[in-house]
């Protein structure tokens, strides 16, 4: 209990088989469908627990949900598209999210961002191909007394430099 | 379940027990130490540091001493944070590794590690909270309970007179009566429109319905506000109170509380708070005897800036895109599927259940003519002490920033105060000595908004800072309209123009029209206010946009497009410093040589402009 706030670092998503884990429903939307009732009201705290499970929120997915909830597809399209906290493709294995909130951008989080883009040659929102990394920019982690910050699989770093974030990519990039 | 009597009881002997928590003088053998357990603090291990308080205190046998976790004490730019009562002494940044000494100096010998105390602006340091220029200005009256208990535990909370709002207005008072006091005592909403609370609350009781809702908005998303959050994890239950005391007013038995997803804490905390509250049938059927019901669910956000807007929110509460809906009808009339809904934020409600116990007169007699009681801001940015900060109205932005806030590092010059987020605008410095109301802010072209207020030293550039702000208003818009979904994109177009030098002088008018049409013709509160960073900036720093729209220069070179870092041969002391810090080896110079920037080679990222001790890199 104590660790609240920090993701499992356990709890990774293979990005090499995303494919297999939703190809038809799995225990874990069994379960989840048990636990809701079919109104349309679930569908964002329903979609939710989907993306904190999956990593993302995988096509089929989505069609035994309109399904569950007698919802048309695209209207269930429409909100996973809508909020920005619903991906449709599986993040990296390592997450990098920068806070780009205010506090964090006048201390100057962007030349974090642009180090960052540099380094692992993708953009905001991206996936390296080989699924080690995504970039993410987020909107205020809330730890503004720390900025600037960035996280890795939601472990956050504060007061964060450039040099910070290259000593942590170079570990990362060791650690296997 | 647990009756009045009961729960009576709990408050007393609970009080006594916690009496060390407030009162300094204690006579006691007993000693507790309160460990932050803010997101800021457990984002720097405070969780580590608890268990190993525990851990230490386990293996010496030492009795009389609990360790307990804590919401926000406000400080966050000194964290972790962790305080010892009844004595009070205050410990800045402490890690795991200080907690022995700890132990074996203060608790054992009864000695205060020195090395661990904060230090104040004028460079003393101080033993306790209370003498911290930081904590002498403030009031606390929504924060009350952040920092004195632990918020996971309801019967903490009752000891300090939790519930007893409820219990009175149940018991001794009517709707009609409570929605007079709270009238009465001046609350205006905190979301940032500053709508009166009492009449918020009487529109939505008038309107007949078999069903009615109140809501707590706790969407904090505007960038670098963190008031919301910080009362959900460190007061969890006054905000439930309070939405219990607003249900019995409007006749509501149903309430909801929408949080953003991304504050997993206040999420916890607030469920263990509402199973705590079902669990002593203080949420549930025959509240406290009486034959008032009431019940709760928390509805997580997904990462939309525009849901917290009323309407949006109620939209996305029913699972749906969280788009506005056109008002009139309000929420009051029909809100939540169709039905009179209250939605007030998170930091009203917190001041609810202290207006019901120490009544309104109190409450009125804090504050300026048009804005009563305290604002909880976010102070972030360039000021030293960045944290949570709760002031009466009518406190002056020099106090908040020179004597709160402890001033600027690096002895920079005060530029701008940004408060409203992406709605509101910047106060520049000669507004420092205005008084910060409702009323005076929209005066001067910003807003109060949520309570988000970072402090930009003369290194920001303006031009790039609603730039910012723009991108922000881009990303989030949700669509649904044409002035705000088009017409942002179109300010941003331009204000990129000026940012990389390619702008004239007449973007500036356009600009200027472009906003004033968008602030007319938008559907909702985001788009209505989209422009203001924009506008204020142009009020404010006009010359700024002309030099980068005619000179094609930038003064604080963070439009890295037309801006060239050099070295001042004069002010330059060859210390190497920057060649030090340079990420790309951009910087030459032999030993005691003058530094010399290879234009080449830099990527203009500034690293070397804040590490100069001579300001002589611009």
């Amino acid at each position: 209990m104590e660790n609240e706030g920090k993701v499992d670092f356990t709890k990774q998503v293979d990005a090499k088989e995303p494919e297999k884990k939703c190809k038809c429903k799995d225990k874990f939307l069994e379960e989840l469908f048990k636990t809701y009732q079919p109104i349309k009201d679930n569908l964002i705290q329903m979609l939710n627990e989907i993306q904190d499970h999956y990593g993302y929120v995988p096509m089929d997915v989505q069609k035994e949900l309109s399904e569950f909830l007698k919802v048309p597809m695209a209207e269930v399209y429409g909100v996973v598209t809508f909020y920005s906290r619903f991906t449709l493709k599986p993040k990296g294995k390592y997450s990098i999210s920068v806070c780009l909130g205010t506090a964090c951008y006048v201390k100057g989080a962007q030349k974090i961002m642009d180090r960052l883009q540099e380094r692992l040659k993708i953009g905001e929102g991206e996936t390296t191909e080989d699924g080690k990394y995504s970039i993410e920019a987020q909107r205020c982690v809330g730890a503004c007394g720390l900025a600037p910050v960035f996280t890795v699989n939601g472990k956050v770093y504060g007061k964060a430099t450039v040099k910070l974030l290259d000593s942590v990519l170079d570990e990362l990039e060791t650690s296997n | 379940m647990k009756t009045l009597e009961q729960i009576h009881q709990i408050r007393e002997e609970k009080r006594k027990e916690l009496d060390l928590r407030v009162n300094t003088k204690l006579d006691t053998r007993e000693k507790h130490i309160l460990v932050c357990h803010g997101t800021g603090c457990t984002s720097s291990n405070s969780p580590e540091i608890l268990e190993e308080f525990r851990r230490i205190l386990k293996e010496k046998n030492i009795e009389n001493v609990r360790v307990i976790k804590t919401g926000c004490f406000g400080l966050c730019a000194k964290g972790p944070i962790v305080i010892i009562r009844p004595e009070d002494t205050f410990y800045a940044m402490v890690k795991p590794e200080d907690c022995e000494e700890i132990i074996q100096k203060h608790i054992v010998e009864g000695e205060v590690v020195q090395r661990l105390l904060c230090k104040d602006i004028d460079g003393k340091k101080v033993q306790s909270l209370d003498e911290l220029t930081f904590y002498k200005k403030q009031k606390r009256i929504a924060l009350k309970n952040c920092g004195v208990i632990n918020p996971e535990e309801i019967d903490e909370y009752i000891a300090f007179d939790g519930y007893k709002a409820l219990e009175k207005v149940l018991k001794e008072m009517t709707p009609d009566s409570v929605i007079e006091e709270i009238s009465k005592s001046g609350l205006r909403g905190r979301g940032g429109a500053g709508f009166p609370t009492g009449k918020k609350w009487e529109l939505t009781k008038v309107n007949e319905a078999d069903q009615k809702y109140v809501v707590c908005n706790a969407d904090e998303g505007d960038p670098g506000a963190f008031m919301d959050r910080s009362i959900l994890e460190g007061d969890p239950h006054s905000v439930l109170e309070a939405m219990m005391i607003a249900g019995y007013a409007i006749g509501a038995t149903k309430g909801f509380i929408y949080v953003r997803a991304e504050y997993p804490i206040a999420v916890k905390r607030f469920q263990i708070a509402i199973d705590q509250a079902r669990d002593y049938g203080i949420l549930g059927k025959n509240i406290f005897g009486t034959d008032f019901e009431f019940d709760v669910q928390i509805r997580l956000g997904a990462g939309a800036f525009v849901c917290g807007e009323e309407t949006a929110l109620l939209e996305s509460i029913e699972g749906k895109r969280g788009q506005p809906r056109v008002k009139p009808p309000y929420p009051a009339v029909s809100g939540l599927w169709g039905k009179p809904t209250l939605i007030n934020n998170v930091e009203t409600y917190a001041n609810i259940t202290r207006i019901i116990l120490n009544g309104a007169d109190w409450y009125f007699s804090i504050g300026t003519e048009n804005s009563k009681g305290t604002k909880v801001f976010a102070l972030g940015g360039n000021v030293n002490n960045i944290g949570l900060v709760e002031v009466p109205m009518g406190t002056t932005l020099r106090e908040i920033v020179y004597d709160i806030g402890g001033g600027i590092p690096n002895k920079r010059e005060f530029k701008a105060a940004q408060t409203g987020g992406p709605s509101g605008g910047c106060i520049p410095a000669q507004y420092l000595d205005t008084p910060i109301d409702y009323e005076s802010l929209k005066e001067i072209g910003s807003m109060m908004g949520s309570g988000g207020m970072i402090i930009m030293d003369d290194t920001k550039c303006m031009v790039n800072l609603s730039k910012f702000y723009l991108e922000f208003t881009v990303s989030e818009s949700c669509g649904k309209c044409t002035p705000c979904r088009i017409g942002t994109k179109r300010m941003l177009e331009i204000l990129e123009k000026l940012c990389n030098g390619k702008g004239e002088l007449s973007d500036i008018d356009k600009l200027e029209k472009l906003a004033h049409n968008i602030i007319k013709s938008s559907v909702c509160g985001l788009g209505q206010t989209a422009p203001n960073p924009v506008l204020s900036s142009l009020k404010y720093f006009r010359d700024e946009f002309e030099e980068h729209a005619v000179d094609k220069n930038c003064r604080t070179k963070e439009c890295k497009a037309i801006s060239k870092i050099m070295i001042d041969p004069e002010k330059c002391k060859a210390c190497g410093l920057c060649q030090k810090v340079c990420p790309v080896g951009a910087i030459q110079g032999e030993l005691r040589d003058k530094r010399e920037i290879d234009q080449s080679k830099c990527i203009k990222c500034g690293t070397c402009l804040a590490s100069c001790p001579f300001k002589a890199i611009n």
